[in-house]
Parts: C-alpha cells; sequence; structure tokens
C-alpha cells in the first residue's frame, strides 16, 4: 500500500538532511579544531591529509551509490548520489586550495614544476580536472540537455577515482596499507559494474 | 688540532634590530584582528611539564641556530617519526609506553679493542652532559628547533677505540616486537639500522642524546640514548640504540634497503638535492608561529645551516650521486 505524499515527503527531507550533514561534519569539525588551535604540531599538513581523504572516501562512497542500487532495490542511493559527489568535489577542491593557498602560498612556479614533475601531484591534479566536468554539470538542467551523453561524461569518475587512489598510494613513505585498502575498495566498485557481476549482484526487479 | 668553532651566523643572516622591530609590530597588530586569540601562533609556548624522574643536570649549553625559535615540547615530544610505535605522527607518544628503557644494554661488536655487552649506566656514566640546540629537518619537509641533553658521539666511540680498519660505524634499535608493537608488521625491515662513516661520527656536531628539554628522553623520542646528527634528515638520528658496531665495509641502512632510489646512505640536507616524489628546496617550521596554519615556509639550507661546520666532510664528493 503506497504511503500518502504529505508522509513520505518528511522521511526524504531528513534523510537527506542527515546524509548532508554527515557529509559535511568532518569539514565542521576540522574549522573547530583549527580555531581552536588543535590541529597539531603542522596544521598545513594535517588539513592538507584531512581534506584528502574524505574527498577519496566520499568519492569512493558516491561510486558504491550505483551497486548499492542494484543490491537493494532501494532508490535511495541514486538520490543521494549527487550530493555525495559533490560533497567529494568539495573536499578535493578544499584539498587543493589549502595546498595551494597554505602549503605553497600561492607560489605558483612551484605549484608547475610540482605538476609537471612529480607523478603523485600530477595524478592529483587530474583526478580533480577529471571531477570539475562532472561537478559543472550535475545539474538537472545540464542533465536533461546532454541527454545520453552526460551517462558517458560521468563515466569520468571511474578513472578519477582510479587516479585519487594513486595519487594516495604515491605519497607515503613506507606504509601502504591505508592507501591500498582505498585501492582495493575503488577496484571492487568498479568490477561491480562489469555486466556479469552487474547482473549478478542486481536484485530481481530493480530498473537500472 | 684547532679548537672547534661552534656555529655561528653569519652577520649577513641576521636580522637588522629595524626589520625585526618591524615584523613585531606587525604581528602585533595582527594580533588586534578578531578571533585570533583562538589561534595557535597566538596562544603562548607551553610550559615544559617537570621531569618524571631526576632532572638532568649539564655542564654547558650550546645554541647552534643563532636564537631561533625552539620548538614547544608538546610538538617535539608528540610529532614523532618512529615507526616502531606505528607510521601516525601521533602515534609514538601514544604507543611508546610499552618501550621500557631500564634496564637497557648497548652491544659493541666489530672493528675495536673494546667490545662486548655494556650496561646503560656504564655507557652514560663517563660523560658530562650538555645541552645543544640543533635543527631537526625532516625529510618529509618539516622541521623543529630542538633543546637536546647528551654529549659528542666522538667521545663515547673513542673509549671502544676503534681499530684503523673501522670506516663505518652502524647503529641498530632495538627489535622486540612486544616492547615496540609497530614491529608486528614489515613496514620496514626491522630492526632499524643507520651508519655514518667513521669521520661523520666523530664530527663534534655528532651527538649522543640522553635528554630533551632538561629532562630525560621521552620514549617516543628514542629513549634511553638516541643519535642526533642535525646536518642529516632526521631518519638518520636513530632511536633507542642497542647495537654499536665499526665497520670496515659500508653497511646497507633501513631507508636504503627499503627504497634506494629515494634515500641515500648519506641523506644529507640539501636543498638542491629532490626527493624524487617532493621537491626539498623548502620546509615548514615547526616552531614559534610556524604553528600556525598561515605560517610561511622556510628556505632549507645545505646541510640544514650546518655547511661551515661539516662542509669539509664532503670535498669532492657529489652529492647528487651521494645523497
Amino acid at each position: 500500500m503506497p504511503a500518502p505524499a504529505a508522509v513520505a515527503a518528511w522521511p526524504a527531507a531528513a534523510i537527506r538532511s542527515a546524509v548532508f550533514l554527515a557529509c559535511l561534519a568532518p569539514l565542521l569539525w576540522l574549522a573547530l579544531q583549527l580555531l581552536r588551535g588543535d590541529l597539531g604540531a603542522d596544521p598545513v599538513a594535517r588539513l592538507t591529509h584531512e581534506t584528502g581523504i574524505w574527498a577519496l572516501r566520499l568519492l569512493l562512497l558516491s561510486l558504491a551509490m550505483t551497486p548499492l542500487r542494484r543490491l537493494t532495490g532501494s532508490p535511495w542511493p541514486l538520490r543521494l548520489r549527487r550530493m555525495i559527489g559533490l560533497f567529494a568535489f568539495a573536499y578535493a577542491a578544499a584539498h587543493l586550495l589549502v595546498y595551494v593557498a597554505l602549503d605553497l602560498q600561492a607560489y605558483w612556479p612551484q605549484l608547475l614544476e610540482d605538476i609537471v614533475r612529480r607523478p603523485f601531484i600530477t595524478v592529483g591534479a587530474a583526478a580533480l580536472a577529471l571531477l570539475l566536468p562532472l561537478a559543472l554539470t550535475s545539474t538537472r538542467a545540464m542533465q536533461r540537455r546532454l541527454g545520453r551523453r552526460w551517462r558517458t561524461l560521468h563515466r569520468l569518475v571511474y578513472p578519477a577515482a582510479v587516479l585519487a587512489c594513486l595519487h594516495f598510494l604515491w605519497l607515503v613513505k613506507a606504509d601502504w596499507r591505508e592507501p591500498a585498502i582505498h585501492l582495493g575498495i575503488a577496484l571492487l566498485l568498479l568490477a561491480l559494474r562489469l555486466p556479469p557481476l552487474a547482473r549478478a549482484i542486481t536484485r530481481r526487479g530493480t530498473q537500472t | 688540532m684547532p679548537r672547534y668553532r661552534f656555529p655561528q651566523p653569519a652577520a649577513s643572516e641576521i636580522t637588522p634590530e629595524p626589520v625585526w622591530r618591524e615584523r613585531r609590530r606587525l604581528l602585533a597588530g595582527l594580533g588586534g584582528l578578531a578571533a585570533l586569540p583562538l589561534l595557535p601562533a597566538c596562544r603562548q609556548p607551553e610550559a615544559v611539564p617537570p621531569p618524571a624522574g631526576n632532572p638532568l643536570s649539564i655542564v654547558r649549553q650550546t645554541d647552534t641556530t643563532g636564537g631561533e625559535a625552539l620548538t614547544r615540547f608538546a610538538d617535539v615530544t608528540g610529532y614523532n617519526n618512529f615507526y616502531e610505535f606505528g607510521t601516525g605522527k601521533d602515534d609514538p607518544a601514544r604507543h611508546a609506553h610499552t618501550l621500557r628503557p631500564r634496564p637497557w644494554s648497548v652491544e659493541v661488536a666489530g672493528a675495536a679493542d673494546r667490545t662486548g655487552r655494556f650496561d646503560l649506566e656504564d655507557v652514560l656514566a663517563p660523560h658530562p652532559l650538555e645541552e645543544r640546540i640543533y635543527r631537526l629537518r625532516c625529510v618529509e619537509g618539516w622541521s623543529m628547533v630542538i633543546p637536546w641533553i647528551g654529549f659528542p658521539l666522538a667521545d663515547l666511540l673513542r673509549r671502544f677505540e676503534p681499530t684503523s680498519q673501522a670506516r663505518f660505524v652502524a647503529f641498530r634499535t632495538l627489535l622486540d616486537p612486544e616492547r615496540m608493537p609497530g614491529q608486528r608488521r614489515r613496514i620496514l625491515d626491522w630492526p632499524y639500522v643507520e651508519a655514518l662513516t667513521i669521520d661523520e661520527a666523530m664530527h663534534p656536531l655528532a651527538f649522543i642524546a640522553t635528554g630533551v628539554y632538561g629532562q630525560e628522553l621521552p620514549n617516543q623520542n628514542g629513549a634511553p640514548l638516541r643519535l642526533v646528527v642535525p646536518w642529516k634528515y632526521g631518519f638518520k638520528s636513530i632511536k633507542s640504540i642497542v647495537r654499536i658496531e665499526f665497520l670496515a665495509e659500508q653497511p646497507l641502512t633501513s631507508w636504503e634497503r627499503s627504497a634506494p632510489h629515494e634515500y641515500g646512505f648519506y641523506a644529507n640536507v640539501n636543498p638542491e638535492v629532490d626527493h624524487p616524489r617532493w621537491s626539498q628546496r623548502s620546509e615548514r617550521r615547526i616552531a614559534g608561529s610556524g604553528t600556525s596554519v598561515f605560517a610561511e615556509r622556510i628556505p632549507t639550507r645545505l646541510f640544514n645551516g650546518y655547511a661551515e661546520q661539516v662542509g669539509a666532510l664532503y670535498t669532492g664528493l657529489d652529492l647528487r650521486r651521494f645523497y
């Protein structure tokens, strides 16, 4: 028996708000620690790391939405996918901003040198460059205007996620566990999109 | 032998009084801005807590930095790379209570006349303690200024009477996964090994630290004794030493073994020789206003500012090849 529209509306708003706040929480927490001077001995390094790691986590979370939709048949993953993806982009942009404004202090020659000569920065910059058109075309209007091409364009998130993981993997000195786990999750989420696997996990009756 | 000259800043490096007064005025002006009392740069340096054991008494103090601001005690003891206790910067402070730095012994081996196992007390007893304020530059691009307490490495090594065969000195950290839980994962090929040429080891700036900030070394800083080689990247300054070996051949050190293209035997601080993955031209100084998010990076100096003292060790050595 379908629920009356008015009743169905409030949990939808509540769920959206909860996810919005959850995505915002790490940023608010960092801002609070910044104001309290609690970011530790090297606050710039901490801000760089935290914004970067949350960008990657949210990117992987957004990539999990389509498989989750197939697994559960629920419409919710797809409804939240755009917001999570945009938060991933926002954290990635904050990551770049911290790096350029606070770490390099807008010393552009160093930025260019880093992008050209340091592979881990090159792949990080490439990942962000791939996410930019996705953020710009994330509106419903753009989605309608681009039609089928929108889907193709938004597959850029796959290489972006892999590059973001490589960026993380490439910067550690010796302890590869954390970046390796992230890369493993990214590859799993991509594998679940291969047609045979996608079919296998799809709950009967789910529209994909 | 000429008397050793401790580093003094060149006249050109000393900021003229009108300039620093102007800077202070500017900073004071900034201090008036709203919310700044909340920012770390405006906080008073934290007081150093009283030592847990006996305070260390020292016979002299030497500031090799020409008065650069000290890194706060909380940062010296709370922001560490000591992978034996985890790879996070705050892991050593959280986990190093398991180390148990007493009782402790140091094994001396190799090309020396007096070798064997020595109790820590016997190792330390003959050496009057002094304070040395040194810069410490991490290969990751941050730096500190630390008041170490200890004695010259050369004074210790001479007691073991190294022979003419001894061209290198290797140091080894404790291997004990019970006391060093980080060793349960093979992040590096444990135990940690570091080494110096005999000339580097005998240089008056090479130092054995047993304390910091007037008190015994906290575990996370490498208790009970560690090396401090201020002109090299921090990873050369091996912690919690249990073995010293005099060698004829250059040994393979831990980071060299882990990533030979990235970390060399010498690991001298050098702004001209980049780490393959990042630049070494500048550093973030974790001291004074450096702990603010708006602190400027400072230029990294050849041999970490100790070129005048140690440059002669490397005459004729291609520093790009022998990084």
